[in-house]
């Protein structure tokens, strides 16, 4: 299921999968992402991982079952400066409630052991019919 | 030779760190200031929106211009500009910002020690009495 939003076409947000099956997402570096010189921006990198982890969602839960998904709250950390070079992202799903899931993401560069970033994401699932 | 003080221009400042980048990207522009707080304006932009359906802004973005405001009053606070890196940054959603309004982001320094700062904010699309979204986070100075 591939649903590119406006957002992430404009920020270059590349979807894959990793050898077991699950979805990477890759930001390549441009001047789009850069925030201080030489360093992707915190919000670019929060973009992306808000953007796995609504799409891990969404593959989760498949078609038949589409829920409003609405964004509760997000808290990134930030590890390591994100470097001058693609930045790939994954989510764990770590609770898929009836109304909430609870979602971890984490972006890295070179190696998936030295995250830059990670966050933790919930989200509300509206069955109500709007 | 000039003997007025050195006058910080924070617009100014502002509008040229906007012009680059990430904050270019989503469109950030200078809105307002004060002595520890700054508000930048993101108009609305179909190309930054989650879904061409409902026109709502995505939440990256709002993100960014929380980063940028909340980073921004950092600095006014200070009177410097000092290398600093975000350490975390919580971001609650109160409602969808309204498709085509301007969203307003106000971030406020409210403590800083010799390593941290401490941040808060909140973004609006119109009416500040109606946030859209409560952020709180820490930042560290890299040079310290």
């Amino acid at each position: 299921m591939t649903r590119i939003s406006p957002y992430a076409k404009t920020m270059g947000f590349i979807s894959d999968r990793d050898d077991q099956g699950r979805l990477i997402i890759s930001m390549p570096f441009g001047d789009g992402v850069l925030g201080r010189p030489g360093f992707v921006h915190g919000g670019a990198l929060a973009g992306l991982l808000e953007t796995v982890a609504y799409q891990t969602l969404a593959d989760a839960l498949g078609e038949d079952d589409q829920p409003v998904l609405k964004p509760v709250n997000m808290t990134a950390t930030y590890m390591r400066g994100a470097l001058a070079t693609t930045t790939h992202a994954r989510a764990t799903i770590e609770r898929l409630g009836k109304r909430i899931a609870n979602i971890e993401a984490v972006a890295w560069q070179e190696d998936p052991e030295k995250p830059v970033a990670i966050a933790q994401i919930n989200v509300m699932l509206d069955r109500s019919g709007r | 030779m000039s003997d007025q003080p050195f006058q910080f221009d924070a617009a100014r400042f502002i509008n040229t760190l906007t012009k680059n980048g990430h904050n270019r990207l989503i469109g950030a522009q200078y809105h307002a200031h004060g002595d520890d707080w700054c508000e930048l304006a993101i108009p609305y932009n179909p190309e930054l929106v989650s879904d061409s359906a409902t026109g709502i802004l995505a939440s990256g973005p709002i993100f960014t211009l929380m980063d940028m405001a909340t980073s921004l009053s950092i600095w006014l606070k200070t009177g410097t500009i000092q290398p600093q890196a975000t350490l975390d940054l919580r971001i609650d959603y109160l409602r969808p910002a309204k498709p085509g309004q301007t969203v307003i982001g106000h971030g406020e320094c409210y403590h800083i020690t010799r390593s941290i700062a401490f941040i808060r904010g909140h973004a609006h699309d119109g009416d500040p009495e109606k946030p859209i979204a409560h952020v709180a986070g820490t930042y560290f100075f890299t040079a310290s």
